[in-house]
């Protein structure tokens, strides 16, 4: 299979002579953001792989902490960080992702990678952008928006459509003015507001009614739910964009991110090598088969 | 030793005796001689040092959820069809040590020495070597290998066997993978009642021959070999009409054919169709770590697409149901595989449907499934 997007490869991060080696980071910073995720900051440990290592927005690492396993995490930092720190939002959910959040400043954790395929930024360049995520659907998209407001002559509208549970499950809301101040147009909705909550309440995919889409000019990257991102589709794929510019980001059970376990597989692809970003039109086909 | 020049391609005569000094001179070249053995009442691949140790006189019965070793007309050595034992053990090992860190200041792998053991594999059938041919586009490929694999692999040495009594379940023939070995091999053998005829399929297995004693065939014995060939063929257990491949399998409609729901009350999600088969691949890695928690280990096992935790996300799986787990196995195989590899899956072994304990047979799936869709 040759990829569908573009592919930084081969891994910078991680020993090619041995199947799953990774190299060690320090963790030099931690971000607690909403109940249960919190944003760790990485250094790689080795300065020539400080060097060397480069990700696209949309890709993701292997992250492993010892004794217990490895996870597939997305970055959410800045490709072009001055730190040379990598950024990973992550959700505490489990045996790998739990202990990660048990763990300090200055602990140290392996990292493979960059995998997978990134947002196409390039192929996007002069269009209309919405980027339609929920939840935990932000950090792998987060990259592409410090992208654009680097290069925010290069896209033309921006929207970014956000979801999340409650208004304390917003991420990154410090950021917000900072994005808005950049000509990103944000609309941001929750399942459940509070007491001071005078933002929307409803579902993601429903905010496609609050604006104006040139669907001639429009690219849409989405991330998030299952659930979610068929809605999105199906909005946008409605207002007459097509498939081949909305792009979705997958997730699947991984153990490799080199198209090696067979974990990731949907069809013909390995959702970590041919994925996780995809054109909806190559996944078209099987978006209505259950359970595939 | 007669005066012919052997080279490629060249077939000669070889007593069963000299076939054993050629194990020997193996062994003394440091290979690792694995072949057939006889173990609780089936046939597992194991050390061997002499003919001696192989199922002698040995033939099987093999048909949907069935296995049974029977006395054959022989007292030849290769007249058995595989057990549920394949080669894969050898270059995709069902255990596998990644790798062991300490804690030191941050953690430091703790680096283990392992010796890459060089394998002479006697006896490799036609569907098995094209299993290795079609491991070998996964494992060893330009973006991506398997140390371990390809280390193995390297140094591996090829006795390839022609069969001539296949069992109930084997359908190579369909899958163009045998009963003739095609795939490229050191040596390939055709057994007769008292000599090997032996190919000779590369420069190794050319120089190690030299060293025996050996005969050009005569026409008749050839004859001989080439009348039982043809009469394999003739007695192949099972045929899959390959013709709809792998597009009888990928078209989303057939994916939600009724016959999924039927054969899903009856598979039991064992996965002992994936642990049998030669091309399966997938593997998950577990960990583990020492009392005091300073070491940390990972190994590399088999993994399974019938297993639940194989399709486990957060909140759910994405494969949820029996009907979705054969689905996905059965159309890997027969289907999507062909994108991925430039090959099916299938070499038409028939382990699947042997050592399946519902009896589920593959080919008769696949059948039934082309009959609901063109109806
Ligand atoms: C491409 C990709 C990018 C991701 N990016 C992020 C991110 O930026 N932030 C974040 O918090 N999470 C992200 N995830 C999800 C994250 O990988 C899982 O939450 C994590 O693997 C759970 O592991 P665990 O051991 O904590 O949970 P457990 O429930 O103990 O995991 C059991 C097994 O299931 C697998 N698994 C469970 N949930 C998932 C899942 N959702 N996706 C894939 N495998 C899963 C684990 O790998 C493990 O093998 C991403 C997943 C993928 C595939
Ligand atoms: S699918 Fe079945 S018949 Fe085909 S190679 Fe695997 S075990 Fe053999
Ligand atoms: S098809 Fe047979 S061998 Fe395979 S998982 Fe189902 S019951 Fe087990
Ligand atoms: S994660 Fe292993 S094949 Fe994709």
């Amino acid at each position: 299979m040759t990829s569908l997007l573009p592919q930084s490869a081969p891994p910078t991060a991680g020993h090619p002579g041995k199947l799953i080696q990774p190299d060690w980071a320090e963790i030099v910073r931690i971000t607690p953001e909403t109940e249960g995720i919190s944003t760790f900051w990485l250094r790689f440990i080795d300065p020539q792989v400080r060097e060397r290592y480069h990700f696209q927005p949309g890709q993701f690492n292997m992250l492993y902490l010892p004794g217990y396993g490895e996870s597939a995490i997305s970055m959410s930092s800045d490709p072009e960080d001055e730190e040379r720190l990598v950024a990973h939002t992550i959700r505490f959910v489990g045996t790998v992702t739990k202990n990660i959040g048990r763990l300090k400043v200055g602990d140290v954790i392996g990292v493979r990678g960059p995998f997978g395929t990134s947002w196409p930024m390039k192929q996007i360049e002069g269009r209309d952008l919405v980027l339609a995520c929920g939840g935990i659907g932000l950090p792998p998209l987060r990259p592409a928006i410090y992208h654009i407001i680097r290069n925010r002559e290069k896209y033309g509208k921006v929207t970014l459509l956000y979801g999340a549970r409650t208004p304390k499950d917003l991420m990154y809301p410090d950021e917000h003015e900072e994005w808005q101040r950049h000509d990103i147009h944000m609309e941001i909705s929750v399942d459940r507001g509070d007491e001071n909550w005078d933002g929307r309440v409803g579902v993601v995919p429903m905010w496609f009614y609050n604006f104006r889409i040139d669907p001639r000019n429009t690219a849409v990257l989405t991330c998030g739910p299952e659930i979610m991102i068929r809605f999105v589709i199906y909005e946008g794929l409605a207002r007459r964009i097509p498939a081949e510019r909305i792009f979705v980001s997958l997730e699947r059970n991984m153990k490799c991110g080199q198209g090696s376990c067979g974990h990731c597989q949907i069809g013909p692809y390995f959702i970590c090598k041919d994925g996780p970003v995809f054109p909806f039109s190559v996944l078209q086909r099987y978006v209505n088969v259950e359970e595939y | 030793m007669l005066d012919i020049t052997i080279s490629r391609g060249t077939t000669v005569a070889l007593s069963k005796a000299e076939f054993d000094l050629l194990l020997a001179d193996l062994r003394e070249n440091g290979y690792q001689t694995v072949g057939p053995r006889v173990q609780d009442e089936s046939i597992v691949y194991a050390d061997i040092q002499t003919l001696a140790d192989l199922p002698r006189g040995v033939q099987t019965e093999q048909e949907a959820g069935h296995f049974r070793l029977m006395r054959g007309a022989s007292n030849n050595y290769f007249d058995f069809i595989p057990a549920a034992d394949s080669w894969k053990k050898f270059l995709f090992p069902p255990r596998v040590d990644l790798l062991t860190v300490r804690k030191g200041k941050g953690w430091e792998y703790v680096e283990t020495e392992t010796a890459t053991p060089r394998y002479a594999l006697v006896g490799v059938r036609g569907c098995e070597l094209a299993a290795i041919e079609i491991q070998d586009k996964i494992f060893i490929r330009p973006d991506f290998y398997d140390p371990t694999y390809r280390l193995r692999r390297e140094g591996l040495f090829i006795i390839a066997v022609n069969c001539l009594h296949p069992a109930g379940t084997c359908f190579c023939t369909s899958m163009g993978t045998g009963p003739k070995v095609q795939g490229s091999y050191d040596l390939c053998l055709t057994e007769l009642d008292d000599v090997f005829l032996v190919e000779i399929g590369s420069e190794l297995g050319r120089s190690l021959l030299s060293k025996r004693k050996y005969d050009l065939p005569s026409a008749f014995v050839q004859n001989i070999a080439n009348q039982r060939l043809a009469r394999a063929v003739q007695e192949m257990g099972r045929s899959l009409d390959t013709r709809d491949l792998p597009g009888l399998l990928t078209e989303p409609e057939n994916l939600e054919a009724a016959r999924w729901d039927e054969v899903a009350k009856r598979c039991l999600s064992c996965g002992n169709c994936t642990q049998v088969c030669p091309t399966c691949f997938c593997w998950d890695a577990t960990d583990s770590v020492n009392l005091s928690a300073t070491q940390a280990s990972r190994t590399r096992v088999w993994d399974s697409c019938f297993n639940p935790a194989y399709s486990y996300v957060f909140g759910g799986n994405t494969r949820p149901t029996i009907r979705a787990r054969y689905r996905q196995w059965l159309t890997h195989k027969f289907g999507a595989w062909k994108e991925q590899f430039g090959t099916l899956g299938c070499t038409g072994c028939g382990r699947c449907i042997t050592w399946c304990p519902a009896k589920i047979d593959h080919v008769a799936e696949i059948a039934a499934l082309r009959e609901e869709v063109n109806s």
